[in-house]
C-alpha cells in the first residue's frame, strides 16, 4: 500500500483563503417500509441477528428478487420532493463484488438508469443564507448486512480474529441522492455540507419515507472534497469520506480535509483519489482499504428483474399528495407568525419550529409561545444541555400556561413556579397550580387584610399617598406580595391600596 | 405377475395412464413409487441417473396421497404419479446440489415454486437428477459427482445438462421429469434419449428456486416419454408466480388438450417453416448424414398430413451461438459469486495462513467449482469488464435483438418452425470433453429458442444406423406453447406410424444390465 505521508495540517482559515473548495455529497437514506426491497422479510431495528432475513435477503440458491411497491413510491417522492425528474422507464444493475456482508456478491442498485434525476434543493443556513444545490440523480439499491469484526481494538477488521455477520440489514431499501459538484461554497463549504444532509434528513422526516435517524444510521454521507485555486480553475482531484453520521461529523469531516488537501497542494504533491475513513474521536480522515479490483464492478441490467415504468398517473397522484416541505413551511408560519427574520432564524436554529407551532395549536399565540420556548424554556434546555424537544413538557402544557397567565389566575412569576413543576413531573400546569396552591388570591377581602396590615406598620406612606405621591405606593404593594406569597395580582393590588386610602 | 414383471409394467407406463390407473383405483401410488423405486435400484449402477434418492420419502409422500384419496378427497390428475426432478431445483429437506461439488450436503430450507406445485398436486418425488455442473455442458460428464450413462448405450453421453433426467425417462426410472434449459439441455438430451423435453415459454414456468445459471435465459420444463405426458406435466409446474418477477401473467392450460387434438396426426391448416439455418437447403454441414434425412422424411410426413410447409431464412442465428456464450457467460459469473464458503455448501480454508474471507472465497471456489464451471465464470468476468462491455455485452446483446426479429419475421408467416434438435446422435462418453467448441457446437440449434424466449419441444424422430435416438425440435412463438404440444404431438404420431410395426421409438431401446435377475 502506498501512502503519502500527510505534511502538517494548514490552518483552516488559510487553507479556504487560497483555495477554492467544491463539495460533491451522496446521502443514503433507509426507507422505513414495511419489508425490504426486494422480498418479504420485514424491516426491523435491534432483532437478534439473522432472524429478519429470508432465503432472498440471506441470497440462498434458487432465490430471486421481487420488487417492494412502496419502496419504489419512496424513491419516486424523494424525487419529487427534490424537484426531480422521474424517469419515464428506468432499470436495476448488479454492481459485483466480493464481501461477506453482501450475501449474493453483487448489490442490486441502479447504476445508469436512476428512478430520479436533475433536481435542485434550496439549502437554508444559519444566517439566513441560501444555497441551491443541484441533485444528480436518487436511485433505489439495496443495503448490505453488517458486519462485527471480534478480537481486534476499535472494532476494526485490522487484527480482528473474526467477524461476525448480520444480514438483517442486507436488503432494505436504500436511496442514494447524489449532488453536482456543490461550487462557489468557500469558506463555508463545512456548514453548507452539513446543512444539505439536515435539510435532506428533515425532508425524509417530512415525507414520512423514513424515521432518519442519524444515529441509527438511517441517513448516512459520503462527503466528495476537492481544491482548487480558484474558482476559475479545473476541478482537483477528490477524496470521498465514507459513513459520516452525524450534521457536527459532515462539518468536520469537510473541515478537515480541507486542510489536509491544502496541506499536501501547498507540498507540492497531489492529493490522491481514494476513499476516507472519518474518525469521530480526533475530527481526522485516514485512507481507507485500497482494493486492487475496486474500481470495476462489472455493473451490467439485473436480468432478474424487468425495467420499472412508473405510471404518469401515478406519479401525478404522488406529486399532488406532497405534503408541504420544510423550507415551505417555514415561508409560511414565518409570515404567519409575523416574527421578525432574525427571531425566526433563531427560532429555526433553536429547533423550536414545531414546538411553537403545536403550541400555537394547542390555544396560544405566536408570540407567547415564542416567549416560552426561547427564553425560559431555552434557557432550562441549556442549562442541562437537553435538546428543547426533550424537555418534560409539551406544547399543549406550554400553551395551558400561558392561558392561565392570560386568564389572570398566575402572573408570570408564578409563571415560573408552574413551569418548574410541570418539569419536575407533577403534572399539567393546572396540576400543579392545584397541588401546590399557587393561584393569584383574588379574594379582594383577603388581600384588604393585607393592605390594612402594611398601611397601619406605615403610617406615613397612607398620607404621602393621600397628598398625591404615588411613589411610595410600591412598597405597600410589596409588602402585600410579600404577605400573600406572590400569590397576589399587582394590579389588583395597586387599585385596593388607592381606593382604601381615598377612603 | 411377478414383482419384476409388475414394476415393468408399471414402469413402461406414459403418466396419462398411470394417472387413469390410479383414479380408477386398480393401482396405489405406493406401488407405482415402489414399482419406480426398485427399477432405481436396479439399474443406477448403470446408469447414474440420479444423485438423490430417498425411498422412504418418496413412499412417505406416496402414502399421503393414497390415504386422502381413501378419505375421498378431491385429488389432482396427476396425483400419485411420481416425478424425478433435476438438481439445480431446490428442495427443501432434501439435498440439492446443482451438480456441484461446492453444494456438496446443502440442504435447502424452502422449495421451489415448481415443486410446491408438484407437493400440491400429489407427485411424489423419486429422486434428484444429475447434470453438468450448474448446468454447464451438453453431455453431464461435467457433473461433480460422475457421468450419467445414455440408457440406449451405456458407453455414450446421456446429453447435458439435464442427462440425468433425460436417462432417468428411457431408463424406465421414472415416468415423468423435470429439466431446465438455458441454450437446450432439456431439448438435447431428449433428442439423444428418445424422449419429449419441452422449454417453455420464458416466464412460463418460476424461476423462484432454480439455481440460476444465466436468468435471462433459463427455463424449467416437462420431461416425459410422450408428447401429451410432458403437457400434462407443464399444466402442474406453470403458471404465474409472484415469487419472479419475469414470470408472465396468466395460467398455463390448454396444453394436454392441443396435444390430445395433435394426436390424431391432422396438420390441415397448420403453416410449418423449415428453418434454413438450421439444418435446412444448404446448411446441412455439420448435421449427421441421418439426422438430416430423418429430418427431411419427417417434413414429407408434416406436408402429407395437411400441413402447408415452407423454408424461412433466420439469418442472424449464425450468430446465436456465439452471442450465447457471452451473454450466458456474464451472467452466470454473477449468479455464481454467491458460491464463497461463507453461508452455505462447501467451505476451504487456505492452506497457510492469513486465512482471511477473501482468501477462504478463492480457496473455496478453486476447490468446489469443476473447469468448465472456472472457464465460464473467467469467460463472462473479461466479458463485463470495464471497457469491455460494449464489445462483448452489448453486441451480444444486440444479436440477441435480431433474433428475436428473425422470429417475429419468421412467425409472420409460419405457426411453427422445425429444426433437427441436435447435430448428432448421442456421442461416446469422454469424446467431446476435451474439445469445449465441440461440445458447445451441440446446443447450435436449441440456443436461438432461449435467446429469444419463445418455446420449444424435442420429439424423438427416428434413429440413426447404429439404432440411436434422433430428435426434431419444434418452435413456437412466445405464449403460444400449445402450439407445440399440438404439433409434436402430430410428429409423435405420424413418426410412430411410419416405424417398421408403428412401434413407438422408446420401446427399441436395448434392454438395461440390472444387479437383480431379471
Amino acid at each position: 500500500m502506498t501512502t503519502t505521508p500527510t505534511p502538517s495540517l494548514v490552518e483552516y482559515e488559510d487553507a479556504v483563503a487560497r483555495f477554492d473548495p467544491v463539495l460533491g455529497i451522496e446521502v443514503h437514506v433507509e426507507l422505513g417500509t414495511a419489508t425490504k426491497m426486494f422480498d418479504g422479510a420485514p424491516v426491523t431495528f435491534g432483532a437478534e441477528p439473522n432472524t429478519q432475513v429470508t432465503p432472498v435477503s440471506l441470497g440462498l440458491p434458487g432465490a430471486l428478487p421481487s420488487l417492494n411497491r412502496a419502496a419504489v413510491e419512496s424513491a419516486i417522492r424523494i424525487g419529487l420532493a427534490l424537484n426531480c425528474e422521474i424517469a419515464a422507464s428506468c432499470r436495476f444493475a448488479r454492481k459485483n463484488y466480493f464481501y461477506p456482508d453482501i450475501p449474493k456478491n453483487f448489490q442490486t442498485s441502479q447504476y445508469d438508469e436512476p428512478i430520479a434525476h436533475d433536481g435542485w434543493i434550496d439549502v437554508e443556513l444559519e444566517d439566513g443564507t441560501v444555497v441551491r444545490v443541484e441533485i444528480e440523480r436518487a436511485h433505489m439499491e439495496e443495503d448490505a448486512g453488517k458486519n462485527t469484526h471480534v478480537g481486534g481494538h476499535d472494532g476494526r477488521l485490522q487484527g480482528a480474529e473474526y467477524s461476525l455477520v448480520d444480514y438483517n440489514r442486507a436488503g432494505i431499501p436504500l436511496v442514494e441522492i447524489v449532488t453536482r459538484p456543490i461550487l462557489g461554497t468557500g469558506e463555508r463549504a463545512p456548514e453548507v455540507a452539513a446543512a444539505y444532509v439536515r435539510t435532506l434528513r428533515d425532508i425524509f422526516r417530512t415525507l414520512g419515507v423514513s424515521e432518519a435517524r442519524m444515529e441509527r444510521g438511517n441517513v448516512r454521507a459520503d462527503v466528495n472534497v476537492s481544491l482548487r485555486p480558484s474558482p476559475e480553475s479545473p476541478l482537483g482531484t477528490r477524496t470521498e469520506t465514507k459513513n459520516v453520521n452525524s450534521f457536527r461529523s459532515v462539518d468536520r469531516a469537510v473541515r478537515f480535509e480541507i486542510s489536509r488537501q491544502a496541506a499536501v497542494l501547498d507540498a507540492g504533491l497531489s492529493v490522491i483519489q481514494e476513499t476516507r475513513h472519518f474518525h469521530e474521536t480526533d475530527g481526522t480522515t485516514s485512507p481507507g482499504r485500497v482494493k486492487s479490483d475496486a474500481e470495476d464492478y462489472r455493473y451490467f441490467p439485473e436480468p432478474d428483474l424487468v425495467p420499472i415504468e412508473p405510471d404518469r398517473a401515478w406519479v401525478e397522484e404522488l406529486r399532488s399528495g406532497l405534503p408541504e416541505l420544510p423550507a415551505a413551511r417555514r415561508r409560511r408560519l414565518h409570515t404567519e407568525w409575523g416574527f421578525a427574520d432574525a427571531e425566526m432564524r433563531d427560532v429555526v436554529n433553536a429547533g423550536a419550529l414545531d414546538l411553537i407551532e403545536a403550541s400555537v395549536a394547542a390555544g396560544t399565540t405566536p408570540a407567547a409561545a415564542r416567549k416560552w420556548w426561547m427564553g425560559e424554556l431555552a434557557r432550562i434546555a441549556s442549562s442541562s444541555e437537553t435538546a428543547l424537544e426533550d424537555l418534560p413538557i409539551t406544547p399543549a402544557q406550554v400553551a395551558q400556561l400561558q392561558q392561565l397567565v392570560d386568564a389572570g389566575r398566575i402572573n408570570d412569576k408564578l409563571a415560573r413556579q408552574v413551569l418548574a413543576g410541570v418539569l419536575a413531573g407533577e403534572g399539567s400546569p393546572e396540576d400543579v397550580v392545584a397541588a401546590r396552591g399557587l393561584e393569584v388570591v383574588s379574594d379582594d377581602g383577603q388581600l384588604l387584610e393585607a393592605i390594612d396590615a402594611a398601611l397601619a406598620a406605615q403610617p406615613d406612606i397612607a398620607e404621602k399617598i393621600r397628598g398625591g405621591n404615588l411613589g411610595p405606593i410600591g412598597a405597600v404593594i410589596g409588602a402585600v406580595m410579600k404577605a400573600t406569597r406572590g400569590q397576589a395580582d399587582a394590579g389588583r393590588v395597586r387599585e385596593l391600596v388607592l381606593e382604601r386610602v381615598q377612603a | 405377475m411377478s414383482a419384476t414383471e409388475l414394476t415393468s409394467a408399471l414402469t413402461r407406463r406414459t403418466a396419462a395412464d398411470l394417472a387413469a390407473l390410479l383414479r380408477a383405483g386398480d393401482v396405489s401410488a405406493v406401488e407405482v413409487a415402489t414399482a419406480h423405486l426398485d427399477r432405481i435400484e436396479a439399474v443406477e449402477p448403470a446408469v447414474h441417473a440420479f444423485l438423490h434418492v430417498d425411498r422412504e420419502d418418496t413412499l412417505a409422500q406416496a402414502r399421503a396421497v393414497d390415504a386422502e384419496r381413501a378419505a375421498g378427497e378431491e385429488l389432482h390428475e396427476l396425483a400419485g404419479v411420481p416425478v424425478a426432478v433435476k438438481d439445480v431445483v431446490v428442495t427443501r429437506g432434501t439435498p440439492t446440489t446443482a451438480g456441484s461439488r461446492i453444494l456438496e450436503g446443502w440442504v435447502p430450507p424452502y422449495d421451489a415454486t415448481l415443486v410446491t406445485r408438484l407437493r400440491a398436486a400429489g407427485m411424489p418425488m423419486l429422486g434428484k437428477t444429475n447434470m453438468d455442473e450448474f448446468a454447464m455442458g451438453s453431455s453431464t460428464e461435467h457433473s461433480g459427482y460422475g457421468p450419467t450413462h445414455n440408457p440406449w448405450d451405456l458407453d455414450r453421453i446421456p446429453g447435458g445438462s439435464g442427462g440425468g433426467s433425460a436417462a432417468a425417462l428411457a431408463a424406465f426410472e421414472a415416468p415423468l421429469a423435470i429439466g431446465t434449459d438455458t441454450g437446450g439441455s432439456i431439448r438435447q438430451p431428449a433428442s439423444v434419449t428418445g424422449t419429449v423435453g419441452v422449454k417453455p415459454t420464458y416466464g412460463s414456468v418460476s424461476r423462484y428456486g432454480l439455481v440460476a445459471l444465466a436468468s435471462s435465459l433459463d427455463q424449467a420444463g416437462p420431461c416425459a416419454r410422450t408428447v401429451l405426458d410432458a403437457a400434462l406435466l407443464h399444466e402442474v409446474i406453470g403458471g404465474h408466480d409472484p415469487l419472479d418477477a419475469t414470470s408472465l401473467t396468466g395460467p398455463a392450460a390448454g396444453y394436454a388438450d392441443a396435444a390430445r387434438q395433435g394426436a390424431s396426426g391432422d396438420l390441415r391448416g397448420v403453416r410449418v417453416g423449415v428453418v434454413r439455418e438450421l439444418g435446412g437447403s444448404g446448411h446441412e454441414a455439420g448435421f449427421q448424414r441421418e439426422v438430416s434425412a430423418a429430418f427431411r422424411r419427417t417434413v414429407e410426413l408434416l406436408e402429407g398430413a395437411g400441413a402447408e410447409v415452407v423454408e424461412v431464412s433466420c439469418p442472424s442465428f449464425t450468430a446465436a451461438l456465439a452471442a450465447y456464450y457471452l451473454i450466458l457467460p456474464a451472467e452466470a459469473s454473477s449468479n455464481l459469486a454467491k458460491f464463497d464458503g461463507m453461508r452455505f455448501g462447501l467451505r476451504v480454508e487456505p492452506a497457510e495462513e492469513p486465512v482471511t474471507a477473501e482468501r477462504v472465497m478463492a480457496a473455496t471456489r478453486g476447490a468446489g467449482f469443476g473447469s468448465e464451471v472456472k472457464r465460464r465464470i473467467i469467460l463472462g468476468t473479461y466479458a463485463l469488464s470495464a471497457g469491455y462491455y460494449d464489445a462483448y455485452y452489448g453486441s451480444a446483446q444486440k444479436v440477441r435483438t435480431l433474433i428475436q426479429r428473425d422470429f417475429a419475421a419468421a412467425f409472420d408467416a409460419v405457426d411453427v418452425l422445425v429444426s433437427p434438435t441436435a447435430p448428432t446422435t448421442a456421442f461416446k462418453l469422454g469424446e467431446k470433453l476435451d474439445d469445449p467448441l465441440a461440445m458447445y457446437l451441440n446446443d447450435v440449434a436449441t440456443i436461438p429458442a432461449n435467446l429469444a424466449g419463445v418455446p420449444g419441444i424435442s420429439v424423438p424422430n427416428g434413429l440413426d444406423d447404429a439404432g440411436l435416438p434422433i430428435g426434431l425440435q419444434i418452435l413456437a412463438p412466445a405464449r403460444a406453447d400449445a402450439r407445440l404440444y399440438r404439433v409434436g404431438a402430430a410428429v409423435e404420431h405420424l413418426v410412430t406410424a411410419d416405424r417398421p410395426g408403428s412401434a413407438p421409438i422408446i420401446d427399441s431401446i436395448p434392454a438395461i444390465p440390472t444387479e437383480v435377475a431379471p
